[in-house]
């Protein structure tokens, strides 16, 4: 059984859109996530929050099979995306990442141009054959990412010669090119300022009605702000989950208080 | 439910809430010490110490107002969460219920120096009475939140309505005596509206004990209040036979 203490409302109003069930992830010897039980709703914020090496990227990188690539690691205990087992051996991890699309921590555009970025994700899954389709597709992503408008002068330029928070929403525009489901971020704004970090925060947001969206933040303010649901993590164990309001305003769990308010030891 | 103060790992924030409460309990004793003051003023008609009392509510008055820019500035800068924010909104909500309750002290104070220059009236030895009870609850209230105990709060919550009873029995008896004689109808009017403004410190003393009870508990305290003042549906009639068929 789970050590986790669920509070009453773990289960948020949305439908589940994944469900990890018993989840424990090994690097080698050491246990990275102990018996993880935690469900993503569709259309919903999910915020992962906890201290460095808490397993809440660990647990990131379950959801589109990450931690594959990683020598060493284990994955236990089952996680469904839309009740499709996604470590059924039969799956296709390349499918699988083209439902569950990643943005990381810098903004890693490929070295081409800003066209090109967008393009990649779709050719490489046959979509948009026709020059047109595909320029509807760089278009749309890039409109729904919020940077049409600042990069459609420059398409052909490269993509690394954005801003940092320009070349993040370049990422994000990458990721939706491919019509994700979910979006899983990784600290997508720890490596831009104020504004640009508002700008992906309004982004976040809006994306909300089309995907599903989980996101690992060291920043609680912004766990606050954009999330609906929040999860705290804490020596590999789900310590709490529910509303990100009820977590703010009145936690459950006494590290979670002490977390969330900076008293932890 | 967890209690965790002080510690943090920044500790002026430990520092800028201790101040917020110290600087809530000190402001609570003054406006508990005013109505005392003022009712003291009224039994004994000394009108130099309610002048003082009148005087003294500038001191809440500040108090809030530090209170308030303080909480601000804790909000601003430090984004207290979870046990901290409720720390930070209940200091702020607490000093408007002390102001408050600090305001109808010096309105007793004043109705208190405008009735020594008339007759003394018999309602006004029940007043003290009443007022024991409201200071009792405001001593508790703020206790409670000393304490962080969310039990004696609900219990404050509770007790305000033997204040509400004596409050329209108050009520009924000014009447009365108004009735009797037109002369009496300026001191029972000051009377009534003391003991009315005593009936709503009371009530502040409650929403104080709400507002201790979120504090402690990150919940509301659930349920309907017992209630005790039935004056607003009070009717005095008469009791001579010529004003009979009143309309």
């Amino acid at each position: 059984m789970s050590a986790v203490e669920l509070s009453p409302d773990a289960v948020g109003k949305n439908a589940p859109k994944i469900v990890a069930r018993g989840v424990n992830v090994f690097y080698g010897s050491a246990q990275a996530l102990k018996e993880v039980d935690l469900d993503v709703g569709e259309h919903e914020v999910t915020a992962l929050i906890g201290p460095s090496g808490c397993g809440k990227s660990t647990f990131l990188r379950c959801l589109n099979r990450m931690n594959d690539v990683i020598e060493g690691c284990r994955v236990e205990g089952r996680i469904e995306l839309d009740e499709d087992d996604i470590y059924d051996r039969q799956l296709d991890v390349v499918q699988l990442r083209a439902r569950v699309g990643m943005v990381f921590q810098k903004p890693n555009p490929f070295p081409k141009s800003v066209y090109d970025n967008i393009a990649y994700g779709p050719r490489i899954h046959g979509v948009g054959q026709s020059k047109s389709e595909m320029d509807e597709i760089v278009e749309t992503s890039l409109t729904r990412a919020g940077l049409w408008n600042e990069v459609k002068d420059r398409l052909q330029s490269p993509g690394t010669g954005l801003s940092g928070g320009q070349q993040q929403r370049l990422c994000i525009a990458r990721a939706i090119a491919v019509n994700p489901e979910v979006i899983l971020m990784d600290e997508p704004c720890s490596a831009l300022d104020p504004i640009a970090t508002a700008r992906i925060e309004e982004l976040i947001d809006e994306l909300r009605q089309n995907f599903t969206i989980v996101i690992v933040t060291h920043s609680m303010q912004q766990a606050a702000r954009v999330s609906q649901r929040t999860a705290f993590f804490h020596l590999g164990n789900l310590v709490e989950v529910g509303d990100t309001e009820q977590i703010f305003t009145n936690p459950r769990d006494e590290r979670t208080e002490g977390y969330i308010t900076g008293r932890f030891g | 439910m967890t209690e965790q103060r002080g510690e943090h790992i920044v500790r002026a924030f430990d520092a800028e809430l201790q101040e917020l409460e110290q600087t809530i309990v000190r402001m609570g004793g003054m406006a508990e010490a005013s109505l005392e003051k003022a009712v003291d003023a009224l039994a004994r008609r000394n009108s130099t110490v309610a002048a003082e009392v009148v005087q003294n509510d500038r001191e809440v008055d500040l108090l809030e107002q530090q209170i308030s820019e303080r909480a601000v500035q804790t909000l601003a800068l430090r984004q207290p969460m979870a046990a901290d924010l409720r720390e930070v909104v209940a200091a702020l909500r607490i000093s408007g219920e002390l102001e408050r309750i600090g305001d109808y002290a010096a309105n007793i104070a004043k109705r208190s120096m405008a009735l020594n220059q008339l007759p003394p009236m018999r309602p006004a030895h029940s007043i003290p009475r009443m007022a024991k009870l409201v200071q009792g609850n405001i001593k508790r209230v703020l206790d409670a939140y000393v304490a962080r105990d969310a039990a004696l709060a609900s219990h404050v919550w509770e007790s305000d309505e033997e204040i509400d009873e004596t409050y329209t029995s108050l009520f009924r008896e000014t009447l009365t005596y108004m009735m009797e004689d037109p002369r009496n109808i300026t001191p029972c009017t000051h009377l009534l509206f003391i003991a009315k403004n005593i009936e709503r410190i009371g009530d502040h003393a409650t929403n104080v004990a709400e507002l201790v009870y979120f504090l402690v508990k990150g919940e509301r305290l659930e349920g309907g209040r017992p209630k005790g003042d039935t004056s607003s549906y009070a009717v005095v009639e008469p009791t001579d036979d010529h004003g009979g068929d009143a309309s």
